[in-house]
């Protein structure tokens, strides 16, 4: 017996149970099980030949697993207008919003993932305008507009205990709830909850993660736009990841600068901390724009359109951050600095807060969902 | 608007994979070619949207399939199949032609995989398309647009005017209207008929009414009766097709691979008179899964009850629609509407006759029964580890026999022996020439992409003379 017995599974209720999403993704797996074409895609269809009943755990799994990179709706014989109406990435998509919601830290929280792009688009417009109405009440006018330069010019616009004070604790936060929201993930997904994780599956899943290996269509590129195939969402996606780890990473030298060297920003356009956020800003809003601009050109019909609302608020929110950041750079020996300071600042802390309850927690549930995939692979000797 | 008054150079009629094949390498050869699907876009394909693998010849190991497959094998494979019923020169030629088909397609954006899970049988002698038939289809029609070929869906060519051997105009229904259209030569890679109800009827009475049609809706056979009441000559007998065993609330038509059951090695299969009819245990994958569906079809109503038990359940691959599933085998033939005192004394007598045995899925095993009629040869184990289990079956059938005669050229042949001048076919409405009977996985495949391609050479070179 080893981990893709689903029987333990099976017994157990699961909250979404009675959503018509799920049984719509069962009627779609018990087709799909019978027919397995599109077993070369991506690692739900191998997944998928590992079970034959499929629990609401094994389900949500699947649709997390599932990148969404529509190879196999193009390539259905029972896509829309056959009978069967078989629409994998739609459904899956629709699946992983409500496990989203379902699994969000605190119970309740759950509601922001519906009308998610509005409630982005206020989240980010209020903090903005609170960044901007405390630097405006803390500061005197003259030091707000004066143009700042030399050591410490960006705390005498903020100060630095607030930024501190602000930044750290929306972070932790947002931390406790990703948490909290992977622990009752994992639990939900499967029967084997913390069971202890063996290494190769770990370097397996960070593979799959750094390199999106399944968003691929099975190496040769994804249904980005049609029938035809392309890999420019997935490079797109790695200009917008590492794009953002490089800002992240910017952040954090210009920290280790800060406390352990005693180096106080800005610092000059050619230190680390300047250059990692520079590269990272431009690769943010390369990533950003292009997933953007691909979103309004691809083919609809596999597309979960409730859905999209989300997706571009969280996209303008990446692309802000960076263009802020960039912009940032470009004024901050000029008056303009105190107020773009202010912004750029209100825009990050809107994103730390948002983490939980946007499109951002998929990273961490397809990153739960790859792992727990690479330890079925390793226990079925199929890695 | 398609341009209607223009002599085109080629006419394929069709848009599966044997008419695409033509009609790119004719526009390849530089021949302007019209192609008249008589499916709207969404179900362009036909039969071809349904496969997943196409057998080809390999003299060693490929990137997707394994050792060597040579052509004295691949030809006793199919005279194994056909009993003989075939033309070994045209056999001969399709067989060394599949060599080049996965690399012509693939040179057409299609891409193979090695065998699927749970078809281990086939990874040496057949090519995997990944994400089967319609990604295939999609890769075709792309290459063909991007080739400048002019592509009409919801078109159905309803007649190709024949003198004399010499085709000189087709009469087409374009979204309703009808046109004409004039043309050099013209190539029919129009399917079969099996969709035709009328047709079959002929044949096979009310039970045609019951077969189920695994397929395009489109297999109407309309230009293989046309052509085949114009003097051209005929192969193939018109009563027989193809079918195998699809779960009997599958779709009437449409209802692809994934309909199909195959849990007959490991079941005992009943008909509505619960009567046990044909040795389940016969033989392995490829012979069963091409048998079953003519058996049932000549069952009464078409219908057929396949009863297992829990312990062989994961011997075959899940079906799309749950069976039903009981405690006790009366209950069991109550939900499948049969009489439950019956079923449980052909249980009762199976169980009985299963003599002990080691049982081994994948081979020719030595669990049999004794002194049981028929007998199950190999396979058999007691049926008794509820929940039981029962799928409902029908016929389903994938293709029809009746063809046009070709030569290797891809040439239509006249009744009176001679080839026509100008008339190609390729695909299913010409495989009789080489099936007569049977079939071999991934063969229809390698027909239409082999004589599709020699269609579309010959017809380029004769509109450029
Ligand atoms: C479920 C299923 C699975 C199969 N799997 C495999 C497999 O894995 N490997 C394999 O080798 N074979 C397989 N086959 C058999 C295979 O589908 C056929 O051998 C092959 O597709 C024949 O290709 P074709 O182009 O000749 O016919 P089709 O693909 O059927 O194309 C016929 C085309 O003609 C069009 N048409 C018909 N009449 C007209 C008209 N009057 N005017 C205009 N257009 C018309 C139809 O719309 C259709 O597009 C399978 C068949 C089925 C049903
Ligand atoms: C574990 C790490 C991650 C994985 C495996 C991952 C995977 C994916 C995949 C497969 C998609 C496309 C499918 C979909 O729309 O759902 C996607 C979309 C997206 N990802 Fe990630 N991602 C990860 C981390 C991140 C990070 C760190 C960011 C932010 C910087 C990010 C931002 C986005 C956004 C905004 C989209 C939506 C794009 C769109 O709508 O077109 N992801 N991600
Ligand atoms: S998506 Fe369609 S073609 Fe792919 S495995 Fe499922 S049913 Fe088959
Ligand atoms: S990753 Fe692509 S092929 Fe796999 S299930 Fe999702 S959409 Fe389908």
């Amino acid at each position: 017996m080893h981990g893709t017995d689903t029987r333990g599974a099976m017994a157990l209720p699961h909250p979404l149970d009675a959503s018509d999403t799920v049984a719509e993704a069962r009627r779609h797996m018990a087709v799909c099980n019978a027919c397995r074409y599109c077993e070369g895609y991506c690692a739900v269809f191998p997944a998928m030949t590992l079970r034959r009943e499929f629990s609401t755990g094994d389900l949500t799994h699947l649709a997390n697993l599932c990148h969404n990179c529509k190879g196999c709706y193009h390539a259905c014989q029972y896509a829309p207008p056959h009978a069967f109406g078989i629409n994998l990435p739609q459904t899956f998509a629709t699946l992983r919003q409500e496990s989203y919601a379902e699994y969000a830290w605190p119970a309740g929280a759950g509601r922001l993932f519906a009308r998610n792009g509005t409630i982005l688009s206020l989240l980010t417009a209020a903090l903005v305008a609170l960044a901007l109405v405390l630097t405006a009440a803390i500061q005197d006018p003259a030091v707000l507009w004066a143009p700042q330069t030399g050591p410490g010019a960006f705390y005498r616009i903020m100060p630095l205990w607030l930024l501190n004070g602000l930044a750290g604790s929306t972070f932790l936060f947002a931390l406790l709830a990703l948490t909290m929201g992977a622990i009752r993930y994992w639990r939900g997904t499967g029967r084997s909850g913390g069971a202890p994780l063996a290494g190769p599956a770990v370097l397996d899943a960070t593979v799959d993660i750094l390199a999106l290996r399944n968003l691929g269509g099975g190496g040769h590129g994804c249904n980005d736009f049609d029938e035809g195939f392309s890999t420019a969402r997935r490079w797109l996606h790695h200009a917008m990841f590492y794009g953002f780890l490089l800002c992240f990473a910017a952040t954090t030298t210009g920290a280790i600068y800060h406390n352990l060297l005693g180096w106080i920003s800005p610092h000059p356009f050619w230190s680390l901390p300047v250059q990692l956020g520079t590269w990272g800003g431009v690769l943010l809003c390369l990533g950003t724009a292009g997933l953007a601009w691909v979103k309004t050109v691809t083919d609809p019909a596999p597309v979960a359109r409730q859905l999209m609302g989300g997706e571009y608020a969280i996209l303008a929110l990446l692309f802000l951050i960076g263009a802020t950041g960039l912009l940032l750079l470009a004024v901050r020996h000029t008056g303009a600095m105190g107020l773009l300071l202010a912004i750029h600042l209100g825009l990050v802390l809107a994103f730390f807060l948002a983490l939980p309850y946007s499109k951002m927690v998929h990273g961490l549930y397809r990153g739960l969902a790859l792992l727990r995939n690479a330890r079925e692979r390793r226990a079925a000797g199929t890695a | 608007m398609p341009d209607f008054d223009r002599l085109w150079d080629v006419l394929v009629v069709g848009g599966g994979n044997a008419a695409l094949c033509a009609a790119i390498e004719a526009r390849r050869a530089g021949a302007s070619v019209l192609v008249a699907e008589h499916a709207p876009r969404p179900l362009r394909g036909g039969n071809s949207r349904h496969t997943r693998n196409l057998r080809a010849l390999h003299p060693a190991p490929t990137e997707v399939q394994t050792e060597s497959y040579l052509e004295e094998e691949y030809w006793d494979d199919l005279l194994k199949v056909t009993g003989g019923r075939t033309d070994e020169h045209l056999a001969r030629t399709c067989i060394r032609a599949s060599q080049h088909a996965p690399g012509f397609l693939r040179s057409c954006g299609v891409v193979f995989q090695p065998s699927l899970s749970g078809t281990l049988s086939l990874s040496r002698t057949n090519a995997f398309f990944l994400g089967g038939g319609k990604a295939l289809v999609n890769a075709l029609y792309r290459t063909a647009e991007a080739l400048g070929i002019e592509i009409l869906y919801d078109t159905e060519v309803q007649h190709i005017a024949v003198q004399e051997g010499f085709a000189s105009e087709a009469v087409l229904s374009h979204h309703g209207f009808p046109q004409r259209v004039r043309f050099k030569a013209v190539v029919a890679s129009a399917g079969g008929f099996q969709a035709n109800r009328d047709w079959l009827r002929e044949y096979w009475g009310e039970a045609a009414d019951n077969f189920q049609i695994r397929g395009t809706p489109y297999a109407q056979g309309r230009i293989l009766k046309d052509l085949l009441g114009q003097g051209v000559q005929q192969v193939g007998d018109p009563t027989q097709f193809h079918a195998v065993c699809n779960d009997a609330r599958a779709p009437m038509e449409d209802g692809g691979l994934a309909m199909r059951l195959d849990c007959t090695p490991f079941a005992i299969v009943v008909n509505r008179n619960v009567e046990r009819f044909y040795d389940e245990g016969e033989d392995t994958w490829p012979k069963r899964y091409a048998i079953w569906g003519r058996l049932i079809a000549k069952q009464p109503d078409q219908q057929a009850f396949a009863i297992t038990d829990s312990k062989a359940e994961r011997n075959y691959l899940p079906s799309v629609f749950p069976p039903a599933r009981a405690d006790s085998i009366p209950e069991l033939a109550g939900m499948l509407g049969l009489d439950p005192a019956k079923l449980e004394r052909v249980v009762d007598d199976y169980n009985a006759a299963v003599r002990p045995g080691t049982f081994r899925p994948q081979v020719l095993d030595d669990c049999r029964t004794e002194g049981l009629t028929p007998p199950k040869s190999h396979w058999a184990r007691r049926i008794d580890t509820p929940p039981f289990i029962g799928h409902p079956m029908r016929p389903g059938i994938t293709f029809t026999f009746l063809s046009v005669k070709v030569n290797d050229r891809a040439r239509v042949m006249m009744a009176d022996g001679r080839p026509s001048a100008n008339i190609f076919a390729s695909g299913e409405i010409m495989s009789g020439n080489i099936l007569g009977q049977g079939y071999l996985a991934g063969f229809g495949m390698a027909i239409g992409t082999v004589f599709g391609r020699i269609a579309g050479e010959e017809a380029a070179r004769l509109a450029r003379n």
